[in-house]
C-alpha cells in the first residue's frame, strides 16, 4: 500500500518521455497525441477501457511499433522512434499480455534467455565450453538462480514452460524480464485471469521488484483496486486520447474517467 | 509358402550366409544415409530458426558445389576456391536476410515458404548464367580428398570401401557433432531456440533476428557446400543433383523437422533401410525400389507418429 499523495511523489527524475505521440494503423487511430512520462523509481499505471490504446502506447514505448508522429525521450536521449533492439539494449524489458514464452524451453532457459544482452563471449569459446565462456555461463546461472529464487519457482524450473499453469507462466515471464536487469519494466496486464491469491502474490513481486531492485515500473492492469494499491501515478486513456493523469486517488474521482469507465451518452 | 518364404525367411538366410555382402551393404546404406542426414540438416537448421520450410535447400547444395567447381575451374587455386565459396554462402545468407525475410517478417509460414522457391529459380538462375549448365567434375583430387577403395578379405569373402566414402563420412560426423553442440549449448543456440518459439518474446530480451537469420542461414551453406563436395564427387556438379534434396523431405519426416539428432538418426534409417531393401528385397519385384522405398517409410510414419521420432511434441493445454 502506498499513501495517496499528489504527482509530486515520483521520486526521480524523469527516465522516459512520450510526446505529442501519435500511431494509427490505416483509418483507425490507436494512440492520439499522448503525452506523459516515467519518473526514475516510480510505478506508473497505464489504464484504460478495452481498446484505449494501452497496449499500443507499451509497443511503441519497446520499440514494437513505430509511431507516425511525436518525440520518445529516453534517459535523455531524444527520437522520434524506438527499435526494439535498441530499447532491449537501453535497459528496457517487458512481459505480454497473452504470455509470450519460450514455450519448448524450461523455465530456467527462458530466464536465461534474459541475459542474451549480458553475454558477450565469443562462439569459439562457447563452442568449447571453456575458459572465460564457462566462467561467465556459470555467473549468468547464479544470478538466474537468485531470480529463481526471489519469485519462489524453485521447484519448476526444469519444467519446460508450456505445461506450467497459467499463472506460473506469468511468473516465470516475469523472471526472464527481470533477469535483463531492466531500468524500465513494462508489464501489459501483469494479473490478467488470475484468481485472487494469484494477484496478491503477483502485487507482492511487482512491488518487491520496484523496492528491491530499484526498478522502475510501468504496468497496465484492469483491476482496479490492484491499480491504486500499486501505482504512484497512473495515466488514463480513452480511445487513444489521454483523457486524466495524475496519482490514483485524484484519477479514481475524475470524472471524465468515470464516464469513460461507465459509459455517457455523448 | 513360397513367395512368404522368399518375403520373410529368405533374405535373413542369405544375410547370415554371406555376412560379407551384408556388411558391404550396411556401410553403402551408412554412407549414402550420412550424405541424407547432411541435406536434412540444412533443412532443420533454417526451420528451427525461422519456421520457414527452406525448399531452395536442395538447390544451395548444387549452387555451393557449381560455386567451387566453377571457380577452379576459372583458374582459381582450389583452396582459394573453397575459402571464397564459403565467403559466397556467407553473402548469399546475408542477402537472404536482406532481401527475403526482413521484408517477410511476421508473414504467414506459407508466404516465406513460397519465397524459398523464388530464391531456388534465382538460384538456378544466377547458377547457369555464371558457370554453365552443363554437369561438372568434383575437385576432389584438388583438395586432397582421398580417391580409391581398401579391399578387406573378411567374414568370407571381399569387402569394400571408398576412401572418399570414409573422408564423407567422418567430416560429416564431425560437422553434425559440432553443430549439435553449438545450438544446444551455446547463447546463440538458445537464441536460435528462442526466435523459433516466439519471435515478440525473443525481440523483447534483446535478441536480433536479423543476426541469428544470418547465422542459420550461412550454417545450413556450410552444410550445403560439404554436401555438395560429397555427392558430386559420387556423380558429378549439375542441376541434376537437385533430386536428391527430394530424399531429405522423408528423412525430416522421420526424423522431426526441429531435431538435429533426428536428421542423423532419420538419414541413417533412410539410408539403409534403402540399401537392405534394394539388395534383398528388390529383386523380387524387379528392382528399382530406391525410387520410392523412403517415401513409403514417411508415410508410415505420417500415420503413426506424425511429429517424428524426435520431434517436438506438440504441447496443447485445454
Amino acid at each position: 500500500m502506498r499513501a495517496p499523495s499528489g504527482p509530486d511523489v515520483a521520486v526521480g527524475d524523469v527516465l522516459l518521455a512520450v510526446e505529442n505521440v501519435s500511431l494509427s494503423f490505416g483509418g483507425v487511430k490507436a494512440v492520439n497525441d499522448v503525452s506523459f512520462d516515467i519518473r526514475k523509481g516510480e510505478i506508473r499505471a497505464i489504464i484504460g477501457p478495452n481498446g484505449a490504446g494501452k497496449t499500443s502506447m507499451l509497443n511503441i514505448i519497446n520499440g514494437f511499433y513505430q509511431p507516425q508522429q511525436g518525440r520518445i525521450t529516453f534517459k535523455g536521449e531524444v527520437r522520434s522512434k524506438m527499435r526494439p533492439h535498441e530499447a532491449a539494449t537501453g535497459g528496457i524489458a517487458r512481459t505480454f499480455q497473452n504470455v509470450a514464452l519460450f514455450r519448448g524451453m524450461t523455465a530456467l532457459d527462458n530466464i536465461m534467455a534474459g541475459r542474451t544482452l549480458k553475454m558477450r563471449r565469443n562462439f569459439f569459446w562457447q563452442i568449447l565450453r571453456y575458459g572465460p565462456a564457462m566462467h561467465e555461463e556459470v555467473a549468468h546461472r547464479r544470478r538466474a538462480e537468485e531470480i529463481i529464487d526471489f519469485l519462489k519457482i524453485q521447484e519448476i524450473r526444469r519444467v519446460p514452460v508450456g505445461r506450467l499453469p497459467y499463472g506460473l507462466q506469468k511468473r516465470v515471464e516475469l523472471g526472464r524480464a527481470l533477469a535483463m536487469e531492466p531500468e524500465l519494466l513494462l508489464l501489459d496486464e501483469p494479473m490478467a485471469g488470475m484468481n485472487l491469491e494469484e494477484k496478491e502474490d503477483m502485487s507482492r513481486f511487482v512491488l518487491d521488484a520496484n523496492d528491491y531492485y530499484g526498478t522502475t515500473i510501468a504496468l497496465i492492469e484492469h483491476d482496479m483496486g490492484v491499480v491504486m494499491d500499486l501505482s504512484d501515478r497512473v495515466v488514463v486513456l480513452d480511445h487513444g486520447i489521454k483523457i486524466a493523469d495524475g496519482a490514483p486517488a485524484e484519477v479514481k474521482s475524475n470524472q471524465a474517467v468515470i464516464d469513460a469507465y461507465l459509459g455517457v451518452a455523448h | 509358402m513360397g513367395l512368404l518364404y522368399q518375403i520373410f525367411i529368405d533374405p535373413f538366410v542369405q544375410m547370415g550366409t554371406a555376412p560379407d555382402l551384408f556388411v558391404q551393404t550396411l556401410w553403402e546404406g551408412i554412407v549414402g544415409g550420412m550424405l541424407y542426414a547432411l541435406i536434412a540438416l540444412g533443412f532443420v537448421l533454417i526451420f528451427k530458426a525461422s519456421g520457414v520450410f527452406n525448399f531452395a535447400q536442395g538447390i544451395m547444395v548444387v549452387f555451393a558445389a557449381l560455386t567451387l567447381v566453377g571457380l577452379y575451374n576459372a583458374g582459381v587455386p582450389a583452396f582459394l576456391a573453397l575459402g571464397l565459396t564459403i565467403a559466397v554462402m556467407f553473402g548469399l545468407a546475408y542477402a537472404v536476410e536482406r532481401a527475403v525475410l526482413r521484408p517477410l517478417v511476421n508473414q504467414p509460414d506459407i508466404i516465406l515458404f513460397m519465397a524459398t522457391f523464388g530464391l531456388t529459380y534465382f538460384l538456378i538462375g544466377v547458377g547457369e548464367f555464371v558457370f554453365g549448365g552443363d554437369p561438372k567434375v568434383m575437385i576432389t583430387d584438388q583438395l586432397f580428398l582421398p580417391k580409391g577403395a581398401v579391399t578387406y578379405k573378411a567374414l568370407g569373402g571381399i569387402i569394400s570401401v571408398q576412401k572418399l566414402d570414409v573422408a564423407a563420412t567422418v567430416i560429416a560426423s564431425i560437422m553434425v557433432a559440432g553443430l549439435a553442440v553449438f545450438f544446444s549449448k551455446t547463447r546463440i543456440g538458445r537464441a536460435l531456440r528462442a526466435v523459433a518459439d516466439s519471435h515478440a518474446a525473443a525481440l523483447s530480451v534483446g535478441i536480433s533476428l536479423e543476426q541469428i537469420w544470418v547465422i542459420v542461414w550461412f550454417a545450413a551453406g556450410l552444410v550445403a557446400l560439404v554436401t555438395g563436395i560429397f555427392w558430386g564427387a559420387r556423380s558429378d556438379v549439375s542441376f541434376a543433383l537437385d533430386v536428391i534434396a527430394l530424399k531429405a523431405l522423408p528423412v525430416l519426416i522421420l526424423g522431426g523437422l526441429t531435431s538435429i539428432p533426428g536428421a542423423i538418426v532419420g538419414g541413417l534409417i533412410i539410408g539403409i533401410g534403402e540399401k537392405m531393401w534394394e539388395f534383398y528385397w528388390g529383386p523380387l519385384i524387379g528392382g528399382g525400389t530406391d525410387a520410392w522405398f523412403a517415401y513409403v517409410i514417411a508415410l508410415v510414419f505420417l500415420l503413426f507418429k506424425p511429429q517424428g521420432l524426435f520431434g517436438e511434441k506438440i504441447i496443447e493445454r485445454v
